[in-house]
């Protein structure tokens, strides 16, 4: 175990100087980007917000159950099929009567792989909808993979739009990621009040201009909705003239006559065709505008609106108003989203935990240095050369991967301090044990090396084990500190068996004859 | 150092104490409860610091009574301008906090900081805390395959049992004190687990080289012989961790205090077990020199 080739020299030479490299590659600046690496400050180190979202998607289930049964009724009238009748239950079914006679005909329509009325996922070896049948009482909803590519679409589109909106605050490098089938996870480091990003993201932004009407006649019917201000509740129609999918634009703009801040929009070709339309027939009429199932403003209809372009008027501040501009502009979420959990750590505070850090880990490593210094003597040198070696190949390391560090990976590597030296404690230990019966150092030291591995392997494993758990199960800085104790235990390995190996041989075989090496 | 020291003279005696502290832990943890923080439980933590002398844990109090939170724990945290505000509020509204700033300027006037605010929901608490429960049986799980692949079933069950007393011990603690237990904690108690382990595992190394070479000597001796081995590696290590533990207990800040202070008390009852309950239990299951041969096969 004592000799070295000089390529494995060479090799560990290299490795040496490269990890080096880049643990000091976060206290300077390069233009190159490859080397120019640092290790990424958790967010409770530098600071910043944790959001987790979740999408609700029952709305979305309904909203789709309530268009197929539209089409349904369509395809079911061409097929010469009656219904007696249809409805779409809060159970997430849609629940349809029929003549006994058509039984058969509707299951083969709903039953046909390449029809239209039930599509065929290839994939999933699955229809999307599945469809239970009691004497001409239908019950249907969403088969298993149906809900989940609905989800799927769901929350593609949602973190398209939590995007868009964390992007135009212009927060700094914001993490959006997705979780599981219905969660978003939105990181915004830097951040120490999500006030503003929480009312943003808490908003559906679902707009739509609608006639306020007095009379329950219309034929798509009429809601209560009460004003924003709560100053009013009007009547108004469900019938959508125009809805923020057709804007193109929105701005806080300062209106020169009035002096109020308010928010101006540009619709799409179709959007300006139909608002025009709708304005040149209902002069005189109150047009309201919904946001989220409340009414901004309702303003009279004075003049048709053609140009396609309007203005929102409703007691904004310019802070409102920029924020409506901003969800107007980024469009709505296809569900409500609910924050299910928050962690926000000051700035402040991630200071403190950087210095407290830090000094534990100089505490703790010289403490840890100078017990091995008095126990061990030279191989006490020999022990933390190879500890602060292995630091730098830790710090090297989680650079090079530009990994997160956070509060508890710095317990991490100083518990990775601790624990670091039993590898060579228990090689020194098994060497002294066997000069007892050897008289060549260096057949004693061979020896040493040779029997303690086993334990030396199976205690780092072990270590290891627990470390690759962590990893996996755990969350945020918990993660953190199963990176740095995992990628730990193999700088400690490397630095054991090819660092401090090295220099004992070198030391051993130089001292060969002197008595009590150790 | 003098390595003939008889450990398994008082075996039998140190193994009833184990037994009596595991029962009490477990009767604590069911009885008396754990303490869970807002990751397990749900609800919301707020770590405040106070910038003036005048504003005292009492006007806190009052001012947060007054807010219609529910239940609200007011303590000292680290030092006497920082404080730990935690409750559980059932209808979670999103300006929540927004709201709290602005009663509480109002109450003691603007000479505070938020610098840290965690609101976990109900489901998502009920989740990590599954999850945690998961890691760690996972790991125990882990463990047993581990040292069942590289030795004989009888030193599996020991090792594990060991992890067991560990693990119940540490969280006997923490429940007798009335120690939070947060996502920290179950990191750490993953980590002694993979220290017991570690532990113990170097001492059977020992127990299974001796099998081979002392033939003719009882398992009773020979665990004797290979925990005497293998102290002074077991000391220096120990102390170590623990040095390196200490540091961070004393020096790493107050969000490590519970972690530092559960693996601390792993690594005491990791080594204490890995002697006086891993091997007591190669006694018991009579391991001899044809366990290991066995093997080898």
């Amino acid at each position: 175990m004592l000799k070295f080739s000089k390529i494995n020299i060479l090799i560990t030479t290299l490795l040496s100087i490269i990890v080096i490299f880049f643990t000091i590659s976060n206290f300077t600046e390069f233009e190159d980007e490859f080397v120019n690496k640092k290790i990424n400050l958790g967010l409770d180190l530098q600071g910043g917000s944790y959001l987790l979202l979740k999408i609700d998607n029952d709305p979305v289930i309904i909203k789709e159950l309530q268009n197929k049964a539209i089409s349904l009724k369509n395809v079911l009238k061409e097929n010469n099929i009656s219904v007696l009748n249809i409805r779409v239950t809060d159970g997430k079914k849609i629940l349809l009567s029929i003549n006994k006679k058509d039984v058969d005909k509707l299951n083969q329509l709903f039953n046909d792989k390449n029809g239209i009325v039930n599509p065929y996922f290839d994939q999933f070896k699955s229809f999307q909808f599945e469809i239970a049948n009691q004497e001409g009482n239908f019950e249907i909803f969403f088969s298993k993979y149906g809900l989940i590519q609905l989800k799927t679409s769901s929350l593609d589109q949602a973190i398209e739009i939590v995007r868009r909106r964390v992007d135009e605050v212009g927060t700094n490098e914001p993490n959006i990621l997705k979780r599981g089938n219905d969660r978003i996870l939105v990181e915004l480091p830097g951040l120490d009040d999500p006030m503003r990003i929480k009312n943003l993201l808490g908003k559906t932004a679902n707009l739509s201009f609608r006639f306020v009407t007095q009379t329950n006649e219309e034929t798509f019917g009429s809601e209560e909705l009460e004003f924003e201000d709560g100053s009013e509740v009007a009547n108004v129609s469900k019938r959508i003239i125009v809805s923020g999918e057709n804007l193109i634009d929105a701005q806080p703009r300062m209106d020169n006559q009035t002096n109020e801040t308010v928010v101006t929009f540009d619709f799409d070709r179709v959007g300006a065709k139909r608002f025009g339309r709708a304005t040149t027939k209902g002069i005189g009429k109150r047009l309201a505008i919904v946001l989220d199932g409340k009414v901004i403003s309702a303003p009279v209809i004075q003049e048709a609106i053609v140009a396609g372009s309007g203005q929102i008027s409703g007691d904004f501040t310019f802070q409102s108003a920029t924020d409506l501009a901003l969800l107007l502009r980024s469009g709505a979420l296809p569900a409500p989203l609910e924050i299910i959990e928050e962690r926000t750590v000051g700035p402040g505070l991630g200071q403190d935990s950087i210095k407290s850090g830090l000094s534990a880990l100089l505490i703790g490593f010289i403490l840890v240095i100078t017990f091995m210094l008095i126990k061990y003597r030279v191989f006490g040198i020999i022990a933390n050369a190879t500890l602060i070696l292995n630091l730098f190949f830790l710090v090297g390391i989680l650079t090079l991967f530009e990994a997160t560090l956070t509060l508890p990976g710095i317990a991490g590597i100083i518990l990775t301090v601790g624990m670091a030296v039993d590898a060579n404690v228990l090689i020194f230990e098994r060497i002294k044990e066997e000069i007892k019966n050897e008289k060549n150092q260096i057949i004693a030291f061979d020896a040493g090396y040779n029997k303690s591995r086993n334990a030396v392997l199976d205690a780092n494993i072990t270590t290891l084990i627990a470390a690759i758990i962590l990893f996996f199960l755990g969350s945020g800085p918990i993660k953190g500190f199963a990176v740095t104790l995992g990628i730990g235990i193999f700088t400690t390995l490397f630095s054991v068996y090819f660092i401090a190996r090295l220099f004992t041989s070198i030391y051993v075989i130089r001292n060969k004859n002197k008595d009590q090496l150790i | 150092m003098i390595q003939n020291l008889n450990f398994n003279k008082y075996y039998k005696l140190f193994n009833i104490i184990s037994v009596v502290l595991v029962i009490l832990s477990i009767i604590s943890i069911l009885f008396k409860g754990l303490n869970y923080g807002v990751d397990f439980k749900g609800g919301t933590l707020i770590e405040l610091r106070i910038n003036d002398n005048q504003t005292t844990i009492s006007n806190l109090r009052s001012a947060f009574n007054n807010m219609n939170l529910g239940d609200v724990a007011i303590k000292n945290f680290g030092n006497d301008n920082d404080y730990l505000i935690k409750f559980v509020k059932k209808d979670r509204d999103k300006n929540l906090i927004q709201n709290i700033k602005k009663d509480l300027q109002s109450s003691i006037g603007p000479v505070f900081e938020f610098r840290r605010v965690e609101s976990v929901g109900p489901k998502v608490s009920a989740e990590l805390l599954n999850k945690g429960l998961i890691a760690i049986a996972a790991s125990l799980g882990a463990m047993l395959f581990y040292i069942w692949i590289r030795f004989e079933w009888q030193f599996s069950l020991g090792a594990i049992i060991a992890l067991f007393h560990d693990v119940i011990l540490t969280i006997g603690i923490f429940s007798l004190f009335n120690i939070e237990i947060n996502l920290s904690i179950v990191a750490a108690l993953l980590t002694i687990v993979g220290y017991s382990m570690n532990d113990t595992v170097v001492i059977f190394d020992r127990v299974r080289e001796n099998l081979k070479k002392h033939i003719s000597i009882k398992i009773f001796e020979l665990t004797n012989i290979s925990i005497n081995e293998t102290l002074s590696r077991t000391i220096i290590t120990s102390a170590t961790t623990l040095l390196a533990l200490l540091s961070i207990f004393i020096f790493g800040g107050e969000i490590l205090k519970g972690f530092s202070l559960a693996m601390i008390l792993g690594v005491i009852f990791g080594t204490y077990s890995s002697i006086y309950i891993a091997n007591p239990t190669l006694v018991y299951l009579k391991v001899s020199y044809k366990t290991v041969v066995k093997e080898e096969k």
